[in-house]
């Protein structure tokens, strides 16, 4: 039996969001597209169990956080970004106005701890509500809100601060990352 | 000279530990969860409009960009081929 043409609409429909965030996670575009693949055909094979009616952007964004996270657990050491990757796969886009404000911004969002980083895309940039958030990442609302509040408060002090990379803690963390960041 | 050494090494183990995962948040108390999101402790956590402004824009601007991208051809392929051979 086909696919219901109006389900399936709704999927494409949310896979430019759905790359966006992947991308926000991995800090790898083809990674990120790898794992967008992932999700759409494990959604797919699970469609029954889609309630029509219901948001399909949240369920196809659960699925794909869910792949993340248990591959994540196997590769975590490769994934962390706090090196600023996740700066550098998004770098060349040449069609950007203030591109050195918006670099700065980028490697500020990548130094987040990663639940804040999530949680202040799926609120400030993929339009989640915060009940949507929180399902999405199977926790509370109180903290969706308060993971975002600590991200918005951390990415004010990085950006504030006139040249903040040259700081103690933030070198320090990269000496080390550089050291011994790749295997 | 063995204890100075030690708190060295507590300190540069602080720093690591903030700089990899927030320390776990402290339970709510009644008088914090009454109040609204600033926390009188930390001036810099009240973020003013413009600063906020700002990261929404920026935020939505970097997302965006891959938005705008659409849907790349290899998907909408991989999603119309399942579709057509959906076995449920």
């Amino acid at each position: 039996m086909k696919l219901d043409p109006a389900i399936r609409d709704q999927v494409l429909g949310t896979v430019p969001s759905l790359r966006a965030f992947a991308i926000s996670l991995c800090g790898n575009i083809d990674r990120a597209d790898d794992l967008v693949q992932e999700t759409l055909l494990r959604a797919l094979a699970h469609i029954d169990s889609f309630e029509p009616g219901t948001n399909m952007p949240a369920w196809l964004f659960t699925i794909l956080r869910n792949l993340f996270r248990s591959e994540y657990r196997k590769r975590r050491r490769e994934v962390e970004d706090a090196d600023g990757r996740y700066a550098e796969t998004l770098k060349s886009h040449p069609e950007q106005t203030g591109r050195v404000e918006f670099e700065e911004f980028r490697v500020a969002l990548a130094k987040l701890p990663a639940d804040q980083r999530e949680a202040l895309i799926l609120v400030g940039a993929s339009g989640f509500s915060y009940d949507d958030a929180a399902a999405i990442c199977g926790c509370a609302v109180g903290t969706i809100k308060s993971r975002v509040n600590r991200a918005r408060t951390r990415l004010a002090d990085l950006l504030a601060i006139e040249g903040a990379d040259d700081f103690g803690p933030d070198r320090a963390t990269r000496a080390v990352l550089a050291g011994g960041g790749r295997n | 000279m063995g204890e100075r050494g030690k708190d060295d090494e507590m300190k540069h183990r602080k720093t690591n530990v903030e700089a990899v995962e927030p320390v776990a948040p402290k339970p709510e108390t009644q008088d914090s969860m009454t109040r609204p999101a600033t926390n009188p402790h930390k001036p810099e956590a009240r973020l003013g409009r413009e600063v906020q402004a700002r990261i929404g824009q920026q935020l939505r601007a970097m997302y965006d960009d891959v938005v705008n991208q659409g849907v790349p051809d290899h998907i909408a392929d991989l999603v119309r081929r399942l579709g057509d051979h959906n076995q449920n």
